[in-house]
């Protein structure tokens, strides 16, 4: 049942991104308003993915790569659902959409079986810690998409030959602020996700930190992402700047989620 | 009855043609009447701005009315028609129409999507109303055509994007800054368009506005006008720090502000964005300091460069304006024809009440003895009698009417009942002064 509405909300992504491109092209608000309702559908399939997953598993459906790639796009396409509530900014649905399509596409890639997980794994600290960590990262997908929008508009200004998207995206004022909220929200969220983690290791290795990839890479991230935060508060980090550095720590972050799944190094990699 | 149009604008005609028939607002009433003193034209409005001269009329016959408003333009200004022919555009029924909505628009305008033109159309109606020339076509078709501009301003964006080098500017400012409420603004030295920029970034919301200027009397006199405060000139350099948005239009023969002087002030605002508007040729801002990061500059060229930008974004709006008036002229043209159904209607009710009272009165002068309260009583049968006969055609008419075989509907009702033109024509005087 999972798997079929799994095929479901890719369809609607896939709709919605279409429809976004289509806006793009065409600067027609109609256009825009029905991506946001595909994308809209699309996300309420994604919850009852899910939430069936997690019924058929009966535990979170948080372990294998599939379920967490999903999980992730689901808690970017939410992210943007909140954002929406309180600005307008429909532009934002053509940048989300793609991404959380992608996200669902790899994803459709993988094995999708539900695997019986260790007794020991089966704690509510999986749920929480994956969570965390997840919604952490969905934060961070923001801030480079809010990033990538900062970039183009910054750069139809910066050579004064303005048009196309120029039209449709906010000021840049407005991407950079949503940017820096982004990053605030993700902060913690990295930071809970690492001490929920080490006491979830303790609990089931009896170590709270042994450097194993996983644990290396997250404090890796989260040092980028709090030089991020200070260089924003004290040094006056803004614009382009912070943009450029929001956009590669996020591709350092993805990467090195990617590379450490495919190599299943660590103690992370019962989960393959 | 044909709604037709005759005109000439900047598209067809230079401008020693336009005003030479343009018909001045004052004396507009004279005109007016004489166009429509013709047997062929029932309505007329004259619409004469200095882009065009438009006359919309409602005629007898499309052809007929054409000629006829042709001959009045040219009788009117003493110009042969032949000499006038080549210039003048002419439209009948649903291009006419559609022609009125694409002015009034503004898509027909020189500037795409300018406003000014609407407001012009409904003063060339409003002098119609005054001097009795526009009736109930008229009155609908430029009601509805005021509504369907308003639609089109609100559904597409035909009119936001700026085409003027001023409102290019806040536009800019707009799409830098989030809101420009907590801005400030500096303006060095003066002049027409730095004033008139500095004027709509005010009312767009800045609140604070500095104004230096080498004369110190007029920093003075300027920022009285814009509620600001004056600055000696040679102090602007001190107050870069605590503005957004600069707008620099001196005399100065060369650069006033360079590089290495914003980099310090820049670190100084911790990166917070800044806006530069050099409007002063030769220019007075180094253009190198647009490579600064948050630095924005634009001189004359670039904002003239943004306009051009802007009016070929109207132009993609302007595509979908044109999808809204082929929808709505669907629903005028609905209207127009129901109009037509009502002549046919009243001329059959009037056919049967005639043929009702002229049977009653026979039947009365050959029956005797019958008392006031039977020949009511006998009276109210048979009025009942037609009206339940004529309801169910009635009700059919009017439904078919709104359709595209409607007309077939109404031409059958007029040969069953055989009502002819002439009682056709008399039924629609009265509805028209209803």
């Amino acid at each position: 049942m999972n798997i079929l509405l799994f095929y479901i909300t890719v369809i609607a992504y896939l709709l919605a991104t279409l429809i976004s491109i289509a806006y793009l092209i065409s600067h027609n608000e109609k256009v825009i308003r029905v991506a946001n309702h595909t994308i809209l559908t699309g996300f309420i399939f994604h919850t009852l993915t899910i939430g069936s997953r997690w019924f058929e598993a009966s535990r979170a459906p948080f372990a294998n790569l599939h379920e967490v790639l999903s999980l992730f796009s689901w808690m970017v396409v939410a992210i943007y659902l909140l954002i929406r509530l309180r600005y307008r900014l429909a532009v934002l649905c053509a940048f989300v959409a793609p991404f959380a399509l992608l996200l669902l596409i790899t994803a459709s890639f993988l094995p999708k079986e539900i695997i019986p997980l260790a007794p020991s794994l089966m704690s509510y600290w999986l749920t929480i810690h994956v969570g965390l960590a997840f919604l952490g990262n969905a934060f961070f997908a923001m801030t480079f998409l809010f990033g990538i929008m900062y970039l183009i508009q910054e750069h139809y200004l910066k050579s004064k030959k303005v048009g196309g998207l120029y039209f449709l995206l906010p000021s840049l004022d407005i991407l950079d602020d949503l940017s820096y909220k982004c990053l605030t929200f993700g902060f913690p969220l990295l930071t809970m996700a690492i001490f929920t983690g080490a006491i979830w290791a303790e609990y089931v290795w009896g170590s709270y930190w042994s450097w194993e990839p996983r644990q290396t890479w997250s404090l890796i991230t989260w040092f980028l992402y709090a030089a991020l935060l200070h260089g924003r508060l004290t040094i006056g980090w803004r614009g382009r700047k912070a943009a450029m550095y929001a956009i590669i720590s996020f591709l350092i972050l993805i990467s090195s989620f990617v590379i450490i799944k495919l190599f299943s190094w660590g103690a992370h990699a019962v989960f393959k | 009855m044909h709604i037709v149009v005759v005109g000439l604008s900047h598209k067809t005609a230079p401008v020693e043609i336009r005003e030479k028939l343009s018909f001045p607002s004052q004396t507009i009433g004279e005109p007016l009447n004489r166009l429509c003193t013709s047997y062929e034209i029932n309505e007329g409005v004259i619409v004469s701005t200095c882009n065009r001269v438009e006359i919309f009329a409602v005629t007898r016959d499309a052809e007929k009315g054409l000629w006829h408003v042709k001959k009045f333009l040219s009788d009117y200004h003493n110009i042969p028609l032949e000499q006038l022919d080549e210039h003048l555009y002419s439209h009948t029924s649903e291009d006419a129409v559609k022609h009125l909505f694409r002015v009034c628009a503004g898509l027909d305008s020189m500037v795409l999507g300018e406003p000014q033109i609407l407001g012009q159309a409904k003063d060339a109606y409003g002098y119609a109303l005054q001097h009795k020339t526009a009736g109930v076509i008229m009155n609908k078709l430029f009601h509805k055509s005021f509504s369907v501009a308003k639609r089109i301003r609100t559904e597409t964006k035909i009119g936001s994007n700026a085409v003027s080098i001023s409102y290019a500017a806040v536009e800019l400012a707009k799409k830098i800054f989030n809101s420009l409420t907590d801005k400030s603004v500096m303006l060095i030295g003066a002049g027409e368009m730095a004033e008139l920029a500095a004027k709509h970034l005010l009312s767009s919301g800045v609140q604070e506005i500095i104004v230096a200027n080498r004369t110190y009397e007029k920093a003075v006199e300027m920022a009285r006008c814009f509620k600001g405060t004056p600055i000696m000139f040679r102090e602007f350099t001190h107050y870069l720090k605590k503005v957004d948005i600069i707008i620099v239009s001196t005399a100065a023969p060369k650069y006033i502000i360079h590089p290495e002087q914003i980099e310090e002030v820049i670190k100084e605002r911790k990166n917070r964005s800044m806006f530069f508007i050099d409007i002063s040729v030769p220019r007075n801002v180094d253009p190198l300091i647009n490579n600064i990061d948050n630095i924005y500059l634009y001189n004359v060229d670039d904002l003239q460069g943004v306009v051009a930008a802007n009016l070929k974004e109207r132009a993609k709006e302007a595509k979908e304006a044109e999808n809204i008036i082929n929808e709505e002229i669907d629903n005028f043209y609905r209207w127009v024809k129901s109009l037509d159904v009502v002549p046919t209607i009243v001329a059959l009710k009037k056919k049967l009440e005639d043929i009702r009272k002229g049977e009653m009165e026979k039947a009365l002068s050959m029956v005797n003895g019958l008392q006031e309260k039977d020949i009511q009583a006998i009276d109210a049968m048979t009025r009942a009698i037609i009206n339940k006969i004529i309801h169910d055609p009635v009700t059919h008419l009017k439904k078919e009417a709104n359709k595209v075989e409607g007309d077939f509907y109404i031409e059958a009702a007029r040969r069953l009942f055989d009502l002819n033109e002439e009682s056709l024509k008399g039924e629609e005087k009265l509805v028209e002064k209803k």
